[in-house]
């Protein structure tokens, strides 16, 4: 049995916008992502050039080596557009907020090992300087690259990064009881520690690409999966016999971010891979290029936390950007 | 040991600002591996000195798990109206089907300058030396892209129901009068980063918002469409913070040096003059468009200009910043520019994916009321000669192709400032070409930078080199995207007014 209520009825002459229909090949309705992300771009009979790149349009496909017959193609797996996201957004800040509280009441950075509290001063605040480089990288790729469907992910990305580095530093601020003596320290250990001086180099490096897509790969794909794989990780799991339960707790933002931005990640690079055996080979160099500068950037870090568990820990976070790799390469002759 | 070291830490707590300060601006560093001027190659090419980029005042000390909050909380309501109000035909409780035009103007006009802004200010927000203009850039850019988003889902559904809605990036990417919002922004995209935030964040956001948002939201509110009502509210908090960021950043560049005073009055007087331009049409639709009226152009421009305005130009006039040149000639047109504007679009409408009309009895009385000075003088004849023609079945098109303005790329319709029964026609030449303009205003614009503007895609011109599908009005169209007699012609017999009278009409069968 239904309740049956009477609403005025009135007939639609059409469904959808003719881009999307012209798209999709048919009227259907079609979604909010995809209402919020098809063609958004302006594409053609541009007025002026940059004044700051005269030698391309405003928005051009030439500014990446890759090379794509529909740049909408990068559809988004989690289908963000800006209320999805933010409202995804704040609900994993929601639980986040209540474990800073959680972390506080109980005192939770108590039970940290002393030698474990300087190490996390070391490792875990400094970071927020790389995600601060990730937001740039972002920004960059939002300012510089193709097509709607993937430069909104990567502002939401832009964003996400700014929010990463801020609840890295609000760590900070529990360790040093809110006065911002770590986050000074912190960057300090960025700017001069020479554990930190090869992965700032490496993003530095990062910055000034001029290939949006390669810096795509750089940041998002193999820099990110071995941090995380090592930070989030190896380091967390160590934290875990050292009495940082309370630093997972407030990390966990992190590696769920990581987690869920990762399959749009993935989602990109397969497709991107799949159109042209040029485009495979393209990203196949630049993972190779990069994971050979990532790698040996991190293991200074690596085995300044974690002694002789630091070959380990490297090999495994290799493996998962082997793993993660290995779901797009079509190319088996280049190696990482 | 714990307990211990929390003794022996004396310092400070960090003040609310300072805290701010250390997550965002903190986050910054000064590069070694790659030189600065590489990491931010476009900080100086534009003359603008910075000596201190932390002078910059953070306008909104927002953080990331705070923004995320309340923008969460601000989609969860304006999502939850848009779904009732297609749920429940909104569409049929306007006050007219005529409002929808001016939601046609908003959707193929406006909204493509959202998802440009947002564009824009990812430009911007990569590429500030400073850590905290650049994280408002961001703030702007992400926000830019809501309003670009929630647009097309709010309006979305007005398109399953009138025409002229139906495709409008691609409209906007070819229409000749939607050319006008294009170059502009890509005039002020293509300018260096101090360049466009002077131009969309201080004269567009600041000094001539309330033009732009007044008339679409206020006559939303005033014809009844709740869905787009709503969205004017749910953006009016990020909007305040967007005009906050421009009156920061001419503060700051004009506080940083000395010689950028002159630069920065240069770019308020380019940008004033561009912006009013391009207001045009967003006037016509205030004084013509809406079935209930908000308010007259000229009142708008009084209050919102005039007197806002020139208390803002008062105040930074301690900077040696002056009223922006040929605000009078503004305030000389405010009495004729909608009739002059409106009358273009009705010659036109054969050519426009909207429809145009002659007012009725009660607002041509409204129009004489308002504009006593000029309306019964010198347009309300023309208007109803139009009337008569057309009820003798000749409503009249004009099917020639008229001259644009090289910058602003509106038809050279305006008159002179002095006199508004002789058209105002401007030229210059360059590198043995002639070029013509519609102001003062636009030929200053086009001499200071003669390189950028011979650069135009001036539709006119692109049709006669057969760029535009073809030589005949029907293959034009056909590449415009627009529908030949659907989308364009006069509301009068219109397939839109046809629905409206229908639903009308039910409805008064069903109030018995």
């Amino acid at each position: 049995m239904t309740v049956d209520i009477k609403t005025t009825s009135v007939q639609p002459r059409r469904n959808t916008f003719a881009h999307i229909a012209r798209r999709s090949g048919s009227d259907k309705a079609a979604s909010r992502y995809d209402e919020a992300t098809f063609d958004m771009q302006p594409s053609a009979n541009f007025h002026y050039r940059p004044t700051w790149a005269p030698e391309f349009e405003l928005f051009d496909k030439r500014r990446t080596a890759l090379e794509m017959e529909d740049w909408d193609a990068f559809k988004d797996p989690r289908q963000y557009y800006y209320g999805a996201y933010t409202i995804a957004r704040a609900r994993m800040m929601e639980s986040t907020e209540k474990n800073f509280a959680f972390v506080e009441k109980r005192r939770s950075f108590d039970s940290i090992e002393p030698n474990w509290r300087d190490l996390l001063q070391l490792y875990l605040i400094p970071l927020r300087h790389f995600e601060w480089g990730a937001n740039m990288n972002n920004c960059n790729i939002t300012d510089l690259g193709y097509g709607a469907a993937i430069t909104q992910a990567t502002m939401y990305a832009t964003m996400d990064r700014l929010g990463n580095a801020q609840i890295l530093s609000r760590i900070g601020l529990l360790l040093d009881n809110q006065t911002g003596e770590s986050l000074a320290t912190a960057k300090m250990a960025w700017m001069e520690l020479p554990v930190w001086q090869p992965i700032r180099r490496m993003v530095e490096d990062s910055l000034v690409l001029n290939d949006w897509f390669e810096q795509f790969v750089a940041q998002n794909f193999v820099f990110d999966t071995l941090v995380y794989s090592l930070v989030l990780g190896a380091f967390d799991d160590e934290g875990q016999k050292r009495g940082a339960h309370g630093v997972s707790l407030l990390t966990e933002f992190l590696s769920d971010w990581h987690d869920e931005t990762a399959r749009w990640v993935d989602a990109v690079l397969t497709r991107a891979a799949k159109e042209s055996p040029q485009n495979a080979n393209l990203i196949s160099s630049w993972v190779a290029k990069w994971s050979g500068i990532a790698l040996p950037a991190l293991e200074p870090l690596a085995r300044e936390v974690l002694r002789n568990d630091a070959e380990t820990a490297l090999g495994s976070a290799e493996e998962r950007l082997e793993a993660r790799f290995a779901k797009f390469r079509t190319d088996d002759r280049v190696h990482i | 040991m714990n307990a211990e070291t929390k003794i022996e830490r004396k310092a400070k707590k960090l003040g609310l600002k300072e805290r701010y300060g250390h997550l965002t601006r903190g986050l910054g560093w000064e590069t070694s591996y790659q030189p600065m001027d590489k990491v931010f190659p476009f900080a100086s090419y534009e003359g603008i000195k910075i000596h201190d980029w932390d002078a910059f005042e953070d306008p909104f000390r927002l953080t990331m798990d705070a923004y995320w909050k309340y923008q969460a909380e601000k989609e969860r309501k304006l999502y939850a109206v848009i779904d009732s109000f297609a749920q429940n035909n909104g569409q049929m409780k306007i006050t007219d089907a005529r409002y929808v035009n001016a939601l046609k103007i908003f959707l193929t006009g406006v909204s493509p300058l959202e998802y440009m802004a947002h564009r824009g200010y990812a430009h911007v927000g990569r590429h500030f030396v400073g850590a905290g203009p650049r994280v408002a850039c961001q703030m702007q850019a992400i926000d830019e892209l809501r309003h670009a988003q929630t647009q097309m889902h709010t309006i979305s559904h007005y398109n399953k129901y009138f025409d002229g809605l139906h495709d409008p990036r691609h409209m906007f990417d070819r229409v000749w009068y939607l050319s006008v919002p294009k170059s502009f922004f890509e005039d002020a995209m293509t300018a260096g980063p101090f360049e466009f935030l002077t131009a969309i964040s201080f004269s567009f956001e600041y000094v001539l918002t309330n033009l732009l948002f007044v008339p679409f939201m206020s006559g939303a509110a005033y014809n009844g469409d709740m869905a787009t009502v709503t969205f004017g509210f749910s953006a009016q908090s990020d909007e305040s913070r967007h005009m906050t960021l421009g009156l920061e950043i001419i503060k700051f560049m004009l506080e940083q040096d000395a010689d950028n005073v002159p630069i920065v009055q240069r770019w308020i007087d380019k940008w004033f003059w561009r912006g009013y331009r391009l207001l045009s049409i967003v006037a016509m639709m205030m004084d013509y468009m809406l079935p209930k009226r908000v308010m007259s152009w000229a009142e708008a421009w009084g209050i919102y200009f005039e007197e806002a305005g020139g208390a803002l130009f008062e105040d930074l006039s301690r900077y040696g910043i002056t009223t922006p040149k040929y605000a009078d000639v503004a305030s000389k047109e405010k009495d004729r520019l909608t009739h002059e504007v409106w009358s273009t679009f009705y010659n036109y409408t054969r050519a426009a994916a909207f429809h145009t009309w002659i007012p009725n009895d009660d607002e041509l009385a409204w129009l004489s009321e308002k504009y006593p000075e000029t309306f019964d003088q010198l347009y309300r004849p023309r208007y109803e000669h139009w009337r008569s023609l057309q009820q003798k079945g000749e409503r009249f098109y004009n099917n020639s192709l008229p001259q644009l303005c090289n910058v602003c790329q509106i038809p050279m319709v305006f008159t002179e400032p002095d006199d508004p029964t002789k058209l105002c026609l401007r030229s210059t030449e360059f590198e043995g070409e002639k070029y013509h303009f519609c102001s003062d205003g636009c030929k200053d614009i086009f001499e200071f930078e003669p390189q950028k503007y011979v650069q135009s895609w001036l539709p006119v011109h692109q049709i006669f080199q057969g760029n535009c599908g073809g030589a005949t009005m029907p293959e034009v169209l056909d590449w415009y995207g627009i529908k030949n007699g659907s989308d364009n012609l006069d509301y009068e017999g219109s397939p839109d007014q046809t629905i409206w009278n229908d639903w009308t009409k039910s409805a008064q069968r069903a109030a018995g």
